[in-house]
Formats: structure tokens, sequence, C-alpha cells
């Protein structure tokens, strides 16, 4: 990686990071993160101001995440009996805000989200911000923050990564 | 053809003393008298006046099946109604909750209702002159809540005239949500944060149930327990842990251990689980809230407030509470097969902001949709309803440590992995269920 990602490397790289979750390459997918990365679906969407206390559907460090793949790995994870698959449609990543200085990049995808298994399937919809950084040379994520479009509403389970 | 209908007799032989038939989750017509008879007789948890601080402030929810309306009034009171105008039934408000201003009007017709509920005004009121309109329920405004209880701020109904009153019906139960409320040094807890929702294919008893249920971690929750284990290897056991390891890692503990940390029965299905200890009591300590404490309740009560930390204590049917961490779980029936549970979080007035955040993390991790435990208990729940469709063997047992003539003693510690949590929720289902019904002839 350049030490100057181009909007292109940027749009890039979240466009394949989609693609590790859509074949379930979770470890492929959380190398992914930055150490002190973070993946989060706040409860009340994008109207939910960082850092404020607030309940969230997911908020995890990557020894939660870690945790969240070590679990699927388990036969005895018995929700997972018949296995879920998902599959993100997206549509084209954008960069809104280039920090250079920091070397923070912010992009912006809507997404159409399915989760499957045996006969049921969930839907969900909404869009990705994704805090981009550089650590050890290679693009990172510092933070993907999931705003769903009606995180309200009563869910039934969502056993994967929206 | 109609089974269960006006027949007392066929409830209560569905409940026996240490079994249940099938048909209690999985029965529709059942369901339906469950909607008027036992969530009609029962009292529901429906609100926490913390969610209603001005006059205007409304709730709306669902009541099994039953559209209601919480609203402040302007004397600072509780009101409860059907959420119904009087006129066609349209719903006064459509949000789940905000501030309806100094009255109420409906967007069809507006005819406007005072905050109490009492009629105010209609176009073309002339039309109504020398009609019957006022001698009828149409003309006298909101159908109020008769039977509404508001104690430490927990708001509870009863839809209908049966059933014992409030105290009577919950009784020494109380005890639990006086020493959630009691972990603020002022008295009062405060909603916050946001309500995780989820809705499960399920019926309602069966989340129930499992709340009480103290043998199925080790094995529903191996996965979670042991991925938990292995992310935390090679951390000492007494090394400082983060919150959700905190909260995660006792998942881990054996059936020794949830069997000795007790539990108790009270009458009309409550009860009290984790008497001695539980998965909560290993939390950290703060050295100024509990000097807080102390100044406002008192050494021997703080004592209490601080060594107690039960697992769950049911407020059956509606509300599971865990004082430590400040967190409810409420239950409602959506159909004989499908149930909405919802997590709320509370803020004790005068407590650090780490006790929100235990309950705010214990939530996120435990009951959301995204919860990696909740998943192996939404499944188990969900494959259940799906097995009691079986042919053969119609009961479900309820036999752990069941002996004969078992006489309810709330003082009486037993222990925790005892199924009679769930027969005396059982018994009071059949007692509520047929209350008022007439025997069969």
């Amino acid at each position: 990686m350049t030490c100057q990602p181009t909007d292109a490397d940027l749009v890039n790289f979240v466009l394949q990071e989609a693609r590790l979750l859509a074949e379930q390459q979770y470890d492929a997918w959380l190398a992914l993160f930055a150490q002190q990365g973070r993946y989060w679906v706040p409860l009340a969407g994008a109207a939910q101001v960082d850092g404020a206390r607030a309940a969230s559907i997911a908020d995890e460090d990557r020894l939660l995440l870690s945790l969240r793949i070590d679990r699927l790995k388990n036969p005895r994870a018995f929700s997972q009996h018949p296995r879920s698959q998902a599959q993100h449609v997206l549509q084209t990543p954008q960069v809104c805000e280039r920090d250079e200085l920091h070397q923070h990049y912010t992009l912006y995808t809507p997404f159409l989200y399915t989760e499957a298994r045996g006969e049921t399937q969930v839907q969900a919809s909404g869009h990705w911000m994704h805090r981009l950084c550089i650590e050890e040379g290679q693009l990172r994520i510092l933070l993907k923050r999931v705003n769903l479009l009606n995180p309200g509403m009563a869910w039934p389970a969502i056993q994967l990564f929206p | 053809m109609s089974r269960y209908r006006n027949n007392a007799a066929a409830i209560r032989a569905l409940v026996e003393p240490d079994r249940v038939h099938r048909d209690v989750y999985t029965d529709e017509e059942l369901f339906d008298i469950e909607r008027e008879q036992f969530f009609g007789n029962t009292w529901n948890f429906v609100g926490h006046a913390s969610q209603l601080p001005q006059a205007g402030d409304f709730l709306s929810l669902d009541l099994a099946g039953r559209p209601l309306l919480l609203l402040r009034q302007a004397n600072g009171a509780i009101g409860g109604f059907y959420n119904r105008c009087a006129h066609k039934g349209a719903q006064l408000v459509s949000d789940s909750c905000g501030n309806t201003g100094k009255f109420l009007r409906c967007p069809y017709h507006a005819w406007t209702y005072k905050l109490d509920g009492a009629p105010l005004a209609m176009p073309l009121k002339a039309g109504y002159e020398n009609t019957r309109l006022h001698q009828c329920e149409s003309g006298r405004g909101l159908t109020p809540l008769k039977h509404l209880q508001v104690y430490r701020d927990f708001i509870f109904v009863k839809l209908n005239d049966a059933g014992p009153d409030f105290e009577s019906y919950f009784g020494e139960a109380l005890r639990s949500i006086d020493h959630m409320v009691d972990r603020s040094p002022t008295g009062k807890l405060r909603v916050e944060g946001g309500i995780l929702r989820n809705v499960m294919h399920c019926n309602w008893k069966m989340y129930l149930e499992n709340i009480n249920d103290t043998v199925h971690p080790v094995s529903t929750h191996e996965s979670a327990a042991q991925a938990a284990q292995s992310v935390w290897q090679g951390h000492g056991p007494d090394e400082p842990k983060p919150m959700v390891m905190e909260q995660l890692l006792p998942f881990a503990n054996g059936y020794e251990f949830f069997d000795k940390m007790g539990a108790r029965v009270y009458p009309n299905g409550h009860s009290l689980l984790g008497v001695n200890f539980s998965i909560h009591s290993a939390y950290g300590t703060q050295p100024e809230y509990e000097a807080a404490l102390v100044a406002a309740h008192g050494a021997e009560r703080t004592r209490e407030i601080l060594e107690r930390s039960p697992q769950n204590a049911v407020f059956f049917p509606s509300l599971s509470v865990k004082g430590s961490p400040l967190a409810i779980r409420v239950i409602r029936p959506l159909a004989v097969d499908r149930t909405l549970v919802e997590a709320w979080s509370f803020r004790a007035e005068g407590a650090p902001d780490v006790l929100l955040d235990r309950a705010l993390t214990y939530n996120r991790l435990v009951f959301s949709p995204m919860s990696v435990v909740a998943h192996d208990d939404i499944h188990l729940f969900e494959s259940m309803q799906a097995g009691l469709q079986a042919q053969g063997n119609p009961w479900v047992s309820l036999h752990r440590d069941h002996k004969d003539n078992e006489v309810l003693d709330s003082g009486a510690t037993i222990n925790g992995t005892n199924e009679w949590l769930m027969r005396n929720q059982f018994r009071a289902w059949a007692d509520a269920m047929v209350a008022g019904m007439e025997a069969p002839a």
C-alpha cells in the first residue's frame, strides 16, 4: 500500500472487505481491522452520536469480534445448524473525507443485506460508514459503523455481520 | 370445534403437578383465551415513569393485542387508556412515545380529549344534538384502564376486573424491585440508552421459563462460553477483566454453581433466582458510590443491596429484573408462536456511569438481536416450537426435584436447578386462565 491511497484504493478496499464477508473468510476479514478497530451497529442508527452512552445492537473490538468468529467455528454453535449465509448488495462506496494529516479516510456505502438460514431469511438495509487508517503500511479499518435503516424494530436473530 | 373455551376443567387438565401439555405452547384457541383471560387477569408491566417526565408525555404499546396509551397528566399522575378514539376507533397516537401537548386530537375527524380522557370538542357539534351519543360509550371520551398501579416508578396494569389486587398479586416479589431501585442513593431509576427489541418464533412461555432455567447454559451456551474462555486464555484469574469478559465468562459456570445459587418461588408465578449469588455477583466495586449508598440507606441496607445480585427476578408474566446490572426484560405475546422481547437499561440516579454502562453492555452482549448468547437460546425456543408438533408424546417434563404435594413457602430457599420455578409459573397460569370461567356443565 502506498502511503497515500487513491480514492480507488479506498473504494476497492471496502468492496474487497464485503467480498470476504460474503465468502465467510472471517479470519481474513478480522485481519482488516486496525489494532484499535471497532465494528459498531448503533441502536439509533445514523442518528446515534458517537461517545454518548447508548445501547448498541453490536459494538465490538478485536477481542469481541474474535470471540464471535471463534464461536461460529464451534460445531456446538447450535444456531448455526443449518448455517447462515449472507450477501451484501452495495452501492459504489463514496469517499467522503480524506484527512491526509492523520491518514484517516471516511467512506459511505449504502447496502442491502440478506442473511439466509434454512427456510428463513432476514432482510436489512442501511449504510456503512468506514473510517480507514494506515497501519504498518496497510489500509485498515478503524471503525466500521453499520447504520441500519430501522435499527429499533424488533429483529429476529442476526447471526452474521450486516 | 372449541376444546378450551369456557372449559375450565380442560384448561386445568393441561397443567399436571410435574408436567404440562404441549397445547399450552401451540394451541391457537388457548392463545386467544390467554389474550382475554390470562393477560387480562394478571398485572403486566407497561412502562416506567421516567419515560413520561412532562405533562402530555405519552407511551403507546400493544399488550396481548390491546392498544394502550399511558399519559402523564397535568397534575403529575400517570393515566392509562385504551389507545382508541371514542368515535371510530382510530389510534390517538401512532408513535411509541412523544408529547401530545395539552390535549389529544384524533387525526381522523378531529375529536379532541383532555389529558384525563374526558371529551373536549368535536366538529359539527350541532349534528349530535338530540342523538343518543351522550348516553353511550362514544360520548364519554377515552376508556380508562381502571387498574393501573405505579410502584416505585414501575407502571403495571391489569385490564380485567377479575384477578387479585396489585399488592396481593406481587406480594414479597416486590422486594426485588425495591432492591433494584435502592441501588440509587436517591431511590430513582431512569430508563436510558434505548431499548433493544427482538422477535422470536416461539410461544412467550418458553422465553419466560428459560429465564428460570439454570441447567441450559452448560449445554446451550457451550459455544459462546468456550469462545469467551478461548479469547481470554493466557490471562491470570486475578487479572482485572474488561467489562465484557466480566459479563461473559460466568456463562462457563457448571451445574453445581447454578444449583447452589438458590431460588425462591412466590404465589402467582413470581420467583427470585440467585438468592445466594449469581453470574452477576463478581462485578467490580466503587468505593465512592458505596459511601453514597451508606449515607442514603445506612450500612446494613447497603450491604444487603450490594451483596444480593440475583440472576433474575420474574414478575410473572411480563417482566424479568436484574438488580445488577440495572437491566430488565419485558416479554410480550404477539401470537401463539411469536414473542417480543425487549431489553431495557437503567441509570440509577446518584450512581456512577459505570452502572449504566454495565446495563448497556450486558443487554448488548446477552439480549441483543446480534448476541452470540441469545442466538443459541432463540434457536432452541424455535426448535421446541416446531418439535412440539411431534406425535406420540404430548407432554413437556417439569419433573426435576418434584415431590408430591409441593407446598409453596415463599420464605424457603430451594436449589437453583429446581424446576419448581417453572411448575409455579404454570400453576399461576392455570389459575389466571380460568378465573371467572364457569365450570363446564
